[in-house]
């Protein structure tokens, strides 16, 4: 017996006594008709080879270790950034236990949502009933001030018609008729949690801006000069937005951050539960039709949403997740010319300190190769930024960009020297990811917590940067934007390539001054 | 501090009963009177709890519970772990619970063990127009190919399949034949199947029961000797490392597990199971099918225990050697004499930092009446319970072995009443699941993920009971709860936003 009250041990040392070691291998041996261990060693060699590669890429049916979600996740990421808002995702209740679980384990947050629990009855007659007796009871039990629906792939495959059914719960009395009740068909089998973004934004500012759906006159727009700002979904919404409030306010930009999420994932301990945070306000949503333009800081969250506000006479522009130098720049020299304000000297001298950091260190990331994964946006960002590092964005791979994506990337590896040897991989996941790191290894991964599975079976190091990142606590509260953004992304990097080197453990090599 | 302390009985359940009714009136009229039937007060020696149970949940109140796939592939199937477990249907479902529930195991990740992968079919609008069968066909080639070494694979129907009409059973079948005889089982756990994720446990037993007991030749050469001391773990997820520091008791004593169900487990140790004395049930709720089922067709008897605190584990031992001989009768009290020092050691360690302590639990099926033992061991009090997807023999047994008179009970408790329960009985700690810690914790309440054991483990056995023990005093007794009030604001007292 090795436990002891005095030094109680858990999973990590218990398990890897001689006593649970034996036990575990008895029951191996004896019950578990293990295959013959040469064996195991033959196929995990195999699956090292280009040839398993091959084979692996020829995949055209079986998904394994997708980088990816459902559109839901993403409608009510986007739901809980309104004001006293609500998500209600109709269609089965387990969907909903999921995505508030996925986002209080990312953001060690609560996650607040409810469903309309369909069942077999629902699924054979249809949704309307649960949707009536749904809204009333969120409206009475949780007063928010706006129920922002949107649905599971089980309400779409049986075709509920959200605007007759909102219509129909409104004439039933659920909820006031005038009572705010955007919606968003999001489709499961239908792109992924940012299609859903992308889906439950657009039914949002539809809803405010063109009539309610036929409830209310359509808003005129009359230009005020403001700006919108549009995050998209993103692990680091915490930290971010707040960095961009803060840029906007050093140029004394008027705005209006649209899903303003920032606070509701970052409450604070002190003796409240508060439900609701911050948030876009409802009038500021309406409003927001007035703007002189709209800023996306991920192209592929807004591909419907972008086109919508421009046709209500908007400029807009879309950014890829900048990150670095360069990105923020164009973001910035964006910004102040639509607005023609121009760029603070804060920014400029925090400009000079990322220069001056990455100055500092670029040896020692100078030509290290790297694959990343992510979102599409995401990847965009990060490999721009390792290029004007001087490193070599090797393998970058979103399982849910596209063919679109895909050129875009080879655009930007084009555009650089470093980025000679460097491929994009749209649609691929995890698997194929695999076989890339050891047919064609590189020095580092980034990609979010999965990618722990990967560092392990190759010992390709993670750095931890995506959604979602289970394992490691508190990185969303920082930002990845801005020069101060790029800052503690350079950090972070920089950190674990010391902390790699610093793994020999030789006398030479083990330098105290780096 | 628990209000609690220094109440009467008839006290606490007149506030309870205060409560509950203070609750029932957020709801509309016709949700009131559904949920009604889900609170109650527990009063001694009644037979069960006094609440309606296994029903469906009321739409947009906030419902902790999950489907019938979460049941299936979360929590049946998803541990065999040599077994490729497809999330057939789009890609959330199995990207949300992948590997979310720490079902421990021992392998080769990707070559011949699988739990910790994400396997889906990914469905897109062609696959929902057209059918997904052809896909799943394909599907299954391609695992041969790239997963030689998997003995089996098991289909986990996510909503949409049963929806468009799909064949999965013919598609394995057909499969299955192409493959040699291989296992390949297919599950109809579509999530919007039943009222939570118990369904879907009964559905993973069935399909157990017809795609893998019935499939085997009985002919066969078995894979090792019986003995007369064989037994099967039923109902242990290994969560942490659970079954492990279970089966470790029931070997001390003498026994010989030839199978755990599901965690680290394996198929052919499914395969071995009828050839077990005894089954040994931990979570009743969701393998009592099986377990049954054995008994029916291969007179296996079957014997609920408790690993959880030493009151229980030594109460179960001697119960699981009541089967058994003399030896086996001698080797559980050895077991238990060998571990009595641990135990008095960590109870003396932390009992003094615990006694009085009161908890409220919400977890699945099994828990919120299985813990209660190891904290009272601890001195401790759990004053509210309840069941996301319990039945009615969960609370007949909660009131006939569990819980205390005056105890508040809640059903599928929803969001808002759980809250204001926690508000108003103050407990010490919440002891529930990852979508409530967080509620707690910002109300300045301590609380313990009960599902999980907050990444921390295993709960199990005697080695359980110490880290069960650390846990809980590390969480009740944490500097940081004094903290949650800035010192120039009045003492704290939780309120809610939501309800104001």
């Amino acid at each position: 017996m090795t436990q002891n009250a005095e030094h109680v041990l858990d999973h990590f040392e218990l398990f890897r006594g001689p006593e649970y070691q034996q036990m575990l291998a008895n029951k191996k041996a004896l019950f578990e008709n293990p295959q013959d261990p040469a064996e195991v060693e033959r196929i995990r060699e195999w699956a090292k080879t280009p040839e398993y590669r091959e084979k692996n890429f020829a995949r055209e049916a079986l998904t394994v270790n997708p980088a990816k979600a459902c559109q839901p996740l993403g409608a009510v990421f986007v739901a809980v950034g309104f004001e006293g808002t609500l998500p209600f995702v109709h269609g089965s209740q387990g969907c909903v236990a999921y995505y508030r679980s996925h986002l209080s384990r990312h953001f060690k947050e609560p996650s607040s949502c409810v469903s309309s629990s369909m069942t077999e009855d629902a699924a054979v007659f249809g949704g309307l009933n649960n949707m009536i007796d749904g809204l009333a009871n969120t409206y009475n039990m949780y007063k928010p001030k706006m129920i922002a629906v949107s649905t599971t792939c089980m309400a779409e495959v049986i075709g509920d018609d959200l605007n007759a059914f909102i219509k129909t719960t409104k004439e039933k009395g659920s909820v006031p008729a005038e009572y705010d009740v955007p919606f968003a068909h999001t489709p499961a089998f239908v792109g992924s949690h940012v299609t859903g973004y992308d889906n439950a934004l657009k039914g949002i500012l539809e809803h405010f801006w063109d009539g309610k759906a036929g409830t209310a006159p359509k808003l005129e727009r009359k230009e005020n000069g403001k700006i919108n700002f549009i995050g998209g979904f993103d692990g680091y919404t915490v930290g971010n937005i707040r960095e961009i409030k803060r840029i906007f306010e050093l140029m004394g930009i008027e705005y209006t951050i649209l899903a303003d999420n920032s606070d509701v994932f970052d409450t604070p301990t002190d003796g409240e539960f508060r439900m609701y945070d911050g948030g876009t306000t409802l009038e500021d949503a309406a409003n927001a039709i007035h703007a002189k333009a709209t800023i996306s800081m991920q192209q592929y969250c807004t591909e419907k949403t972008l086109p919508f506000i421009e046709g209500h006479g908007h400029e807009v522009a879309a950014f890829n997740h900048p990150v670095g130098v360069s990105a923020t720049d164009e973001f910035l020299m964006t910004l102040s010319r639509i607005t023609g304000k121009p760029i603070a000297k804060a920014l400029e001298q925090e400009r000079g300190r990322l220069v001056d950091a990455m100055a500092d260190s670029s040896a020692h990331i100078h030509g290290k190769k790297f694959a990343i994964y992510g979102d599409p946006d995401l990847c965009y960002g990060l490999a721009a930024f390792l290029l004007e590092l001087g490193a070599e964005p090797t393998h970058v791979l979103s399982t849910n960009g596209n063919k679109a994506w895909a050129e875009k990337m080879e655009g930007l590896f084009a555009s650089s020297p470093f980025g000679k040897n460097c491929h994009a991989y749209p649609g691929k996941d995890l698997w194929h990811m695999r076989s890339l790191l050891f047919t064609e290894p590189v020095d580092f991964l980034i990609g979010n917590t999965y990618g722990k599975y990967l560092e392990r079976d190759t010992g390709t190091p993670l750095i931890r940067i995506g959604f979602p990142v289970f394992d490691r606590h508190h990185h969303h509260r920082y930002p990845v934007w801005g020069y101060q953004g790029g800052m503690s992304v350079l950090v972070k990097i920089l950190d674990k390539i010391f902390d790699e080197v610093d793994k020999t453990r030789t006398d030479y090599s083990f330098d105290i001054i780096r | 501090m628990s209000r609690t302390t220094n109440q009467s009985v008839a006290e606490i359940k007149a506030r309870n009963k205060q409560l509950i009714d203070e609750v029932l009136k957020v709801y509309p009229e016709k949700t009131a009177k559904r949920r009604a039937k889900h609170l109650n007060v527990h009063e001694a020696g009644k037979s069960d709890c006094g609440v309606k149970s296994n029903l469906k949940s009321i739409p947009g109140v906030m419902t902790i519970r999950g489907c019938a796939y979460a049941g299936s592939k979360g929590v049946v199937w998803g541990p065999i772990k040599d077994m490729i477990h497809i999330s057939h249907g789009p890609v959330g479902c199995g990207q949300y619970s992948w590997a979310a529930r720490r079902n421990y195991y021992t392998g080769t990740t990707g070559i011949d063990t699988f739990v910790t992968m994400q396997f889906t079919s990914d469905f897109q609008e062609k696959d929902i127009v057209f059918g997904g069968d052809k896909k799943l066909a394909k599907i299954i080639d391609e695992v041969q190919e790239l997963f030689p070494l998997n003995h089996g694979i098991t289909i986990q129907s996510e909503c949409p399949i049963g929806l468009i009409g799909d064949d999965i059973e013919a598609v394995s079948k057909v499969k299955s034949t192409e493959y040699d005889g291989k296992t390949i089982v297919p599950v109809r756990c579509e999530g919007f199947r039943g009222v939570s994720q118990s369904l879907g446990h009964h559905i993973a037993n069935d399909a157990v029961r017809d795609w893998i007991f019935d499939k085997v030749n009985p002919d066969a050469k078995p894979a090792f000797e019986s003995t007369p001391y064989d037994v099967a773990i039923i109902g242990d997820y290994n969560i942490g490392g659970d079954a492990w520091s279970s089966r470790i008791l029931l070997e001390e004593m003498g026994l010989r597990v030839i199978a755990q169900w599901s965690g680290d487990g394996s198929l052919a140790e499914l395969e071995a199971t009828p050839k077990a004395k005894l089954n040994v049930l931990h979570c009743y709720r969701s393998m009592n099918y099986i377990s049954r089922h054995m008994e029916e067709k291969f007179g296996i008897p079957w014997c609920e225990y408790n690993f959880f605190g030493p009151s229980k584990i030594a109460e179960s031992l001697r119960k699981i050697a009541s089967f058994f001989d003399d030896k086996i009768k001698e080797g559980a009290e050895r077991v238990i004499a060998k571990y009595q020092p641990l135990m008095d050691a960590v109870i003396a360690k932390y009992r003094p930092r615990l006694e009085g302590k009161t908890v409220m639990l919400f977890v699945g099926g099994l828990r919120p009446r299985h813990v209660i033992g190891a904290y009272e061991d601890l001195g401790m009090e759990v004053v509210g319970t309840g069941y996301e997807f319990g039945h009615n023999d969960d609370y007949q047994r909660t009131a006939q072995h569990y819980v205390k008179d005056g105890t508040l009970i809640y059903d599928d408790v929803t969001g808002y009443e759980f809250e204001r329960f926690v508000e108003n009985i103050q407990p010490d700690l919440v002891g529930s699941g990852i979508k409530e810690k967080y509620v707690f914790q910002k109300m300045g309440v301590p609380f313990r993920q009960m599902h999980s054991w907050d990444y921390s483990g295993p709960y199990h056995g005697y080695d359980g009971f110490a880290i069960f023990a650390r846990d809980m005093d590390m969480a009740i007794n944490s500097p940081i709860w004094k903290k949650t009030k800035a010192p120039w604001k009045d003492a704290p007292r939780p309120s809610l936003m939501a309800a104001e």
